[in-house]
Parts: structure tokens; C-alpha cells; sequence
């Protein structure tokens, strides 16, 4: 069977064929081993440990460590830091991710309805996306510092009072949530743009003919349909992207104030290489892990089957 | 042609459309152009409170000489270049023969290969930190840069990516060559690396913007007020050690870090566009 990828006059001389598969073989294992030995040490083993560790009460410099079964996923629950980390996680997912995609189909629609400054529209949207976040975070803290920031000095004209952004735990996880789209919208933008690209124009006709006649049921009957495919996956990206938060919580709260923007990455960053409890960061880790993979299961088992067109 | 394809409209018919994005735009541009106003003004007009974008007084020398004068900023930079550049090659170096063996040759084990490299595109990078920092700890090349670089040096997605544009390749290219007697090793380096340059550089883009912005592993291997900080790392130690809330020096850093990838995004565009929507899977 595998002689059929052999070329013709090889496959003909069978002993040759033999020989060159064998050699061909080889050649494979020594191409890939590099990879493979990489991909083992820095990845399998370290993923497989961490799973172990997490049923461990390792500390790190500790003289020895305990199997302790399910124990830290059962502090988990009862740990009302972890569940705050949970919750605003859950939080910064749900309001991000619907918020950033629509938000990038209409810069989309609205770039690709005309034709005057598409490039210059889409790099403007898409500049957060390649800025360093640190850097751009640390921009934000200016704006929405609550006395000497632009945003409260543009609400004080109006005469409305700001809010301590950053600095009240009522309105720190919604001003977080503001940066997350705003880091993560040109990105979705661009995938609709090259989605909506994708459609062929005479859909568009035909649909014109059969008496679609306003822009608006034109999205419904043609755009919307077969953006299907792309939606789904800017969809799946975008809950692990905002699932992925740490950086913007690192540079700019810590968790605070009050643990009120404690996020999943950060308190495991916390635990494990501030408080130096693995087991515990461990348990974290899969509970991270988890959700990435359901949300990739999600994508390829359920949704998979409504939006694909063949 | 229907009458509402875009590209017969007037200017006039046009201008919401063009007012409507420049409103976002500048929106958008916000954080910008504020970071570099507030990296312009000294340090009492940044606590006055004024709206006004354009500083009475400019004090460009004396926020970008304290950054410059009390952090290593260049030295930052650089070892930006060499963990992103390390990465890279590594990446490179292991993911573009692994993608091609993938690809075309027919070996015992492939399909087992191909499932691990699917079960890795599962793991985000924040996943084997813990037992990675245990065993760096251990053999203590912590704060070095081979703990900046190793956990990155493989990249599950390039293998996939790779393989994916390597089999779309003509069969019959490698068949020629082998034909005349080149080895595997003088096909990979002499016909599969050199056609391969497309996804390469797609991916060297996605891969520089992801390291040059990563945060979290570096917070983790490296420790300290070190030698050895990323650019990200660096504005953190600048405003938590040094700067503080004098705004205008912590803009000056935060200008300084951000401009090579932004500069390097406006030169080339499109190809950025491109890389990072094509690799964008992992995200």
C-alpha cells in the first residue's frame, strides 16, 4: 500500500522500492526527532507533571511531597479567592467576546462597503493587536486615572462625575473588559474582512432579483449565512483569547483592589511563583486547561455541525 | 453589477461612511496619542488635569533622558531581539523538517505523530509553566536567557502549519530530485526550505509579535531587577521601581517599547495582516 506514493519506475524494481522506503523511513524519524524530542521535554512532560502535581500538596522547597488526591480541587470551591477569580473570569469572557465580535463585523461591513481608505481604517483597528500590551496598558492607567485622566476630565465637561476605574472593585473588571475589546477587536475585524471577501458577489444579485432590496435583509439572507464558518471560529478564538487574560491585570491591578479583578492566569501566577504553592497552582492550571479544551471541543463537536456549508 | 456595489458611490454618498470610522478611529487612537502627549509634558502639567493634547512646555528631554539614564531601555530592547530572534530559529529549525516528514514522507508512526501534534494545538503555552520553572530551578539556568527561549522553541502549530503548506506542494518536485540523487537532508534544505518561504514568513511574523508582547513567562523565569528583562518586563520594573507616577517618564518608556513592532507593522502591513490572521488559529 505505501509503495503507491513511490514513483512508477521505483515501484517496479521491488527490491530497490524496499530499500527506498526503508531509507525513507529513516530519513522521516531523523527529520522529526528534533521536533519530537523538543515537543516531549517541553511540552508533553511538563503538561502530564502538572496534572500530577495538582493531586500533590507540593510546595516548592519543601523536603517532600504528599499525594492528597482530590483535596486542592476541593479547597478550590471553598476558596472565595478562587471563586472570585473564577466568577471575573467568567465575567471578562462573557462581555468581551460578544462585545469584540460584533464589534469587529461592523467595522468590517463598514470598511468593505466603500472603497476610500481600507487599508488606512483597517491598520488603524488592527495596531492593538501587534502593540506591546504592557506599554498600552500603562497608557490606559493614564487615561483612567480618576483625577488627572483624560476620560473623568471629558466626563467632568459634561458634568457627570467618572467613576475610580481601576481603583473601585465595582468598576475595575468593566474597565479591564473596555481593554480586552479594545486589544482584541481589530483582530476579529480582519477575519471578517477576509470572510467577507469570501462571498461572491453575484449572491448578492441573485438576492436582488428575488426582491431582497434593503442592506439590512441583505445581511440577513446572504452576509450573515455564509459567514457562518468564519463566525464560529472567531467565536472559539476569542473565548480562549479573553480566557487568556493576564497581562493587562498584571501591569495594572494585581488582582486588586481587593481581589475584585483576580483573574484565573493571575491567581495561578499568584500561588505558584508568589506564594511558591505548586500543588495548589497546579490544580489552577488544569481547571484552565479544562475550559480551553471544552471550549475547542464545543467548537469542533456541536457547533461544528449547524454552520458548515459543503 | 447591482446598483448598491460599493464602488460606484460619490464622495458625498460616502461621507458618513468615512466620518462615521474616523469618529472610531480616533477613538481607537486614543491610548496613543495620549501616551505620547503625556510623554511630551513635564511633570506638573500632567497633573493639572487639562485636556489639552499639545504640552505648553515640551519636556521630551527630560522624560526620555530619565528612562533612558536610569533603565537599560536599550539593553531591554535588545534582549527583545535575541529571545524573539532564539525563538524563532529554533521554531524554524524544528517545526519545518518535522512538517515536511509529515507531509510527504511515508513512515510507521506518522498518523501517531500527526495526533500528538493535534493534542498539543489543545495546550496553551501558560500550561507546563509550573513544572517547567520546577525543572529550570533545579538545574538553574533560571534568569538566563535559555529559560527566556527553551519553552518556546517548539511550536506545535508551525509543525501543523507547515505540514498543511507542504502538502499542497507538487509530489513531483520532490520526486525530481530524488531522482537525482539528493538525499532527504539536500531536499529539506534545498528544495522544501526555500519554497517554504510564504508560510515562514507568516509565521516568523506571528511569531516575533507574540514573544516581543509576552508577559507571562518572562515574570516568571526571570527574576529580579535583571540584566536580562523583555521589553514588557522593563516597563513593569521602570514603573514599579523607578518612575512611579511621574506619567510622563513611564509614557517615554511605554513609546519606546511599543515603536519597533508598530513601526515595523506600518512598513509592512499587509504581510502582517497576513501572518497573524494565517496563524491566528493558536492565537
Amino acid at each position: 500500500m505505501s509503495d503507491v506514493a513511490l514513483p512508477r519506475g521505483y515501484a517496479a524494481a521491488a527490491p530497490a522500492g524496499e530499500r527506498i522506503h526503508r531509507g525513507e523511513a529513516l530519513a522521516a524519524w531523523l527529520l522529526t526527532a528534533p521536533a519530537v524530542l523538543a515537543f516531549v521535554l517541553m511540552l508533553l512532560i511538563p503538561t502530564a507533571a502538572v496534572v500530577a502535581i495538582a493531586f500533590t500538596d507540593y510546595e516548592l522547597g519543601a523536603p517532600a511531597l504528599r499525594f492528597v488526591g482530590l483535596a486542592n480541587f476541593a479547597e478550590l470551591m471553598e476558596d472565595r479567592g478562587f471563586v472570585t477569580s473564577f466568577r471575573n473570569t467568567a465575567f471578562f469572557v462573557a462581555v468581551t467576546t460578544p462585545v469584540s465580535i460584533i464589534g469587529g463585523l461592523m467595522l468590517a461591513l463598514l470598511i468593505e462597503s466603500g472603497t476610500r481608505g481600507r487599508t488606512f481604517f483597517r491598520a488603524v483597528f488592527f495596531l492593538p493587536v501587534v502593540s506591546l500590551m504592557v506599554a498600552m496598558a500603562t497608557a490606559f492607567q493614564y487615561m483612567f486615572h480618576p483625577t488627572i485622566g483624560p476620560v473623568n476630565a471629558a466626563l467632568r465637561g459634561l458634568g457627570i462625575v467618572g467613576p475610580n476605574w481601576l481603583g473601585s472593585s465595582d468598576s475595575v473588571m468593566w474597565t479591564l473588559a473596555i481593554i480586552g475589546v479594545w486589544e482584541q477587536i481589530g483582530f476579529n475585524m480582519v477575519l471578517f474582512l477576509a470572510g467577507l471577501t469570501a462571498i461572491p458577489r453575484d449572491l448578492y444579485a441573485a438576492a436582488e432579483v428575488d426582491g431582497v432590496r434593503s442592506a439590512w435583509s441583505r445581511f440577513w439572507t446572504v452576509t450573515w449565512p455564509l459567514l457562518g464558518p468564519t463566525s464560529l471560529f472567531v467565536l472559539t478564538i476569542t473565548m480562549i483569547r479573553s480566557l487568556r487574560v493576564f497581562d493587562i491585570v498584571a501591569t495594572l491591578t494585581q488582582g486588586g483592589p481587593n481581589k475584585a479583578s483576580e483573574v484565573l492566569l493571575y491567581t495561578m501566577y499568584t500561588e505558584g511563583f508568589t506564594f511558591f504553592r505548586m500543588g495548589y497552582s497546579a490544580a489552577i492550571t488544569v481547571v484552565f486547561l479544562g475550559a480551553v479544551v471544552v471550549l475547542m471541543l464545543l467548537q469542533t463537536r456541536v457547533l461544528d455541525r449547524r454552520v458548515h456549508y459543503g | 453589477m447591482t446598483p448598491s456595489s460599493p464602488h460606484d458611490k460619490s464622495l458625498i454618498a460616502d461621507l458618513p461612511r468615512l466620518v462615521l470610522l474616523s469618529v472610531l478611529g480616533l477613538i481607537f487612537l486614543m491610548p496613543y496619542i495620549w501616551m505620547i502627549s503625556v510623554s511630551l509634558k513635564p511633570l506638573d502639567e500632567v497633573w493639572r488635569a487639562s485636556m489639552s493634547l499639545i504640552p505648553q512646555t515640551f519636556a521630551f528631554e527630560k522624560n526620555y533622558g530619565r528612562v533612558l539614564s536610569e533603565v537599560p531601555i536599550g539593553r531591554y530592547l535588545l534582549n527583545g531581539v535575541i529571545v524573539c530572534f532564539g525563538i524563532l530559529v529554533f521554531q524554524l529549525a524544528f517545526a519545518l523538517p518535522a512538517g515536511y516528514a509529515l507531509a510527504k514522507l511515508n513512515f510507521r508512526g506518522r498518523e501517531t505523530l500527526f495526533a500528538f501534534v493535534m493534542l498539543g494545538l489543545l495546550i496553551p503555552a501558560h500550561v507546563p509553566a509550573i513544572p517547567l520553572y520546577i525543572a529550570f530551578a533545579q538545574t538553574g539556568i533560571l534568569n538566563t536567557y535559555a529559560a527566556l527561549i527553551a519553552p518556546s522553541t517548539i511550536s506545535v502549530f508551525a509543525i501543523f502549519m507547515f505540514r498543511q503548506f507542504f502538502r499542497a506542494m507538487p509530489d513531483e518536485l520532490i520526486h525530481a530530485a530524488r531522482m537525482d540523487g539528493l538525499g532527504e537532508w539536500s531536499i529539506v534544505w534545498r528544495i522544501i526550505v526555500p519554497n517554504a518561504w510564504p508560510a515562514a514568513t507568516a509565521f516568523a511574523i506571528f511569531s516575533v509579535v507574540a514573544h516581543w508582547n509576552d508577559l507571562f513567562w518572562p515574570l516568571i523565569a526571570v527574576s529580579g531587577k535583571g540584566e536580562l528583562a523583555t521589553p514588557a518586563l522593563g516597563v513593569i520594573y521602570f514603573r514599579t521601581e523607578e518612575a512611579g507616577d511621574d506619567f510622563g517618564a513611564l509614557m517615554a518608556a511605554a513609546t519606546i517599547t511599543t515603536i519597533p513592532l508598530v513601526a515595523a507593522f506600518l512598513l509592512a502591513q499587509r504581510r502582517f495582516i497576513e501572518g497573524i490572521t494565517m496563524t491566528g488559529l493558536k492565537g
